[in-house]
């Protein structure tokens, strides 16, 4: 079983929901993300989604943007992102990391060699914004065969017959997309997301991770109620960007809202 | 040499899937797939309905003005001393470009998908002009999206595109160019999927964009070759024509797949030089395969997968991508393609408008550039037909900048 259907299964035991935050390596220097991930782990987190800095990240708001062009400022690659996963694993063998980023930088150091290098540094789940199943054939087969999660998203727009397929490529998690929009944009209607995932629960038993969207404890808590899992994102990559003038203040700054998105969930 | 059958094959990609060879596909994030699938499905029922080829081809004829001419321009080719340059006058074209023929045709599509908004992205500004134009007849509300050093550039046409009602939107983010403008244009999309129609304004994107584009720009090709047919009795030699994403290229090469000796050659912008790595010659420079904006083509990217910024002179040529067909018929020996530096196209923009009174945009000017390079080298019966791919109105500014005059 793979680390993150371990985790999903532990915290379906004990009743409680997985808190997925996201960061973007290197942001805003290498050296911040490995114990920012540390901390926000030990503020509750379940799941750390670890992005890949692109120099064209099109699914992104400018939050997100911006975390890009700092990393990528201090030349963080993927391969540097692999090595923090390394890194970060010499003291944590329990939580999942997967990446999240943009097929280029994938394709160009190959799928075959990054399926090696994810499994070696002990990476567990990958997520490709640009790269929908039907292009995905020979990467799926690859990260299968290196037990690396492939996780897709689903977005308001995927129709019902879609989904079924979407989830038949993927595994470990399915990330439902709360909004039309890039990361960051416009607050979400948990209505309307508890109606799409009752379409998804007919057609996947994975667990679903809602994101885009989830901005404070208010929103976090009431996503918790309809989904498996709570992405949280641009917040905390805000709280990077407030601070990178002061780096040490990072990791606990935020975890504290993390820690906070945590009490809210298990209330 | 790519065989009778490979060109058969060849002219009938992409396959249903978007791909081209290795190239093309549709990689985009999940909230665009089914604005894809159903764009698809409309272009493929309305662009075998007569219906709508009947309103295309009017709106060619009395709106863009069609055909274009092809012009045999016999000063320069006998100055040149070498083959006969006929050029493909899309220059003359409503708005000033071969871009209008595809923003006609994607607006009737948005037209019959019932679309109330249209946006589009921007280098030269040639497209958004275009894009502007038609969302300004048919009464859509339109944004256009251009770097922030484009529209420093293309001050003229930033102009135009308010005159005609749009929405210009300054494009900070990375390089500040075409590129940025369409990663901004994609944002916009994934967040007004619902109401809007994203215009793309070459043959690159996710399927089915570079498929329709091709189709829509294919008139170029379709009249060059009947015209030069009736005009000297024979096919042209050589095709000429500048790639930034390569719509006019494609556009002008297409109708000439399976007519093996016709040879193609595609210019890319060489910037201040291949060799200084400061290009926009993704296929020249040999660039590898890498995934930009929905599609997989060459693409220029550092070794950990960064795109890398791009040089030229051209704005519309600006770009470190090209459309996934150019990258096929690069791979299957069907065209070549070569690189022009901004100092050759600057000359080639003077040369042409001293020589016979046109004055090329800076895009063009490339083809023209390379039509002056390759001329000499061929015999006076031999004939080159150079897509004149737009006019130089809009590059007047820039060229008066180099020239030290300040308006
Ligand atoms: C006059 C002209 N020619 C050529 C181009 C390049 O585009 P494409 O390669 O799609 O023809 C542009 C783009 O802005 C243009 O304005």
């Amino acid at each position: 079983m793979s680390r993150i259907t371990e985790s999903f299964n532990n915290l379906k035991s004990q009743g409680r929901k997985a808190l997925i935050p996201y960061v973007t390596a290197g942001d805003p220097e290498p050296k911040v993300t490995v114990p920012l991930m540390h901390a926000l782990v030990e503020s509750g987190a379940d799941i750390i989604e670890l992005g890949v800095p692109f120099s064209d990240p099109m699914a992104d708001g400018p939050v997100i943007q911006l975390a890009c062009e700092r990393a990528l400022l201090h030349g963080t690659r993927l391969i540097d992102v692999l090595d923090m996963v390394a890194e970060f694993r010499q003291t944590n063998q329990t939580t999942p990391v997967v990446l999240m980023g943009y097929l280029n930088p994938i394709e160009v150091m190959g799928y075959a060699a990054f399926a090696d290098k994810a499994k070696a540094v002990g990476l567990d789940g990958v997520l490709t914004v640009d790269l929908p199943p039907e292009e995905a054939h020979e990467f799926n087969r690859l990260m299968k065969a290196s037990d690396i999660d492939v996780i897709y998203l689903l977005a308001p727009t995927t129709e019902p017959a879609r989904v079924e397929k979407i989830c038949a490529a993927g595994s470990g998690y399915v990330y439902y997309v709360s909004v039309k929009g890039v990361t960051g944009s416009a607050s979400l209607d948990v209505a309307e997301v508890a109606e799409k995932l009752n379409i998804i629960r007919q057609h996947t038993d994975m667990p679903v991770g809602v994101g885009f969207g989830i901005r404070d404890d208010a929103s976090a808590r009431a996503i918790s109620e309809v989904a498996d899992g709570v992405i949280v994102g641009s917040v905390l990559v805000n709280k990077v960007a407030e601070l990178a003038g002061n780096q040490a203040l990072i990791p606990e700054a935020v975890a504290a809202i993390t820690a906070s998105m945590r009490q809210a969930m298990d209330k | 040499m790519p065989t009778k059958e490979d060109l058969a094959i060849a002219k009938q990609m992409p396959d249903a899937g978007g791909h081209f060879g290795q190239f093309g596909g549709r990689y985009v994030s999940e909230t665009l797939m089914a604005a894809l699938q159903q764009l698809e499905q409309t272009y493929e029922k309305l662009w075998r309905d007569p219906q709508f080829q009947a309103e295309f081809d009017r709106d060619l004829a009395h709106y863009v003005g069609r055909p274009s001419p092809l012009y045999h321009a016999e000063r320069l080719s006998r100055e040149l001393g070498g083959a006969q340059i006929y050029l493909k006058r899309e220059d003359l074209n409503h708005t000033g470009a071969h871009k209008v023929n595809n923003t006609i045709g994607q607006a009737l599509l948005a037209k019959f998908t019932g679309k109330p908004r249209v946006s589009a992205e921007t280098g030269a500004g040639q497209h958004g002009v275009a894009s502007a134009t038609v969302a300004a007849r048919l009464g859509l509300e339109c944004t256009v999206y251009m770097g922030e050093e484009d529209i420093r550039r293309q001050a003229l046409n930033v102009y135009r595109m308010k005159l005609l009602g749009a929405e210009v939107v300054s494009v900070k983010s990375g390089t500040r160019t075409l590129k940025d403008a369409m990663n901004e244009a994609m944002r916009d999309w994934v967040t007004n999927v619902d109401n809007t129609f994203y215009i793309i304004g070459t043959a690159a994107g996710p399927h089915p964009y570079p498929k329709l584009v091709r189709d829509f720009q294919s008139i170029i090709g379709r009249e060059a070759r009947q015209q030069c047919l009736t005009q000297t009795g024979k096919l042209p030699d050589v095709l000429i024509a500048c790639v930034g994403g390569g719509s006019n290229a494609i556009g002008l090469f297409h109708p000439f797949i399976e007519d093996a000796d016709v040879r193609m050659v595609g210019v890319e912008a060489g910037g201040y030089g291949i060799e200084t790595g400061q290009h926009a010659a993704p296929l020249s420079a040999g660039s590898r395969p890498g995934v930009l904006h929905g599609n997989r083509t060459s693409l220029m990217s550092d070794e950990g997968g960064q795109v890398i910024g791009t040089h030229s002179v051209s704005a519309g040529l600006d770009y470190p991508g090209v459309g996934p067909e150019h990258a096929y018929l690069k791979e299957i020996g069907r065209a070549e393609y070569t690189a022009i530096n901004d100092d050759e196209a600057l000359h080639a923009f003077r040369h042409l408008t001293l020589t016979e009174g046109i004055m090329p945009a800076l895009e063009s000017s490339h083809a023209v550039a390379e039509a002056m390079k390759m001329a000499p080298t061929m015999d006076k019966d031999q004939i080159i037909v150079v897509n004149l791919s737009g006019r130089g109105d809009k590059d007047i500014h820039t060229v008066a900048e180099i020239d030290g005059i300040n308006f």
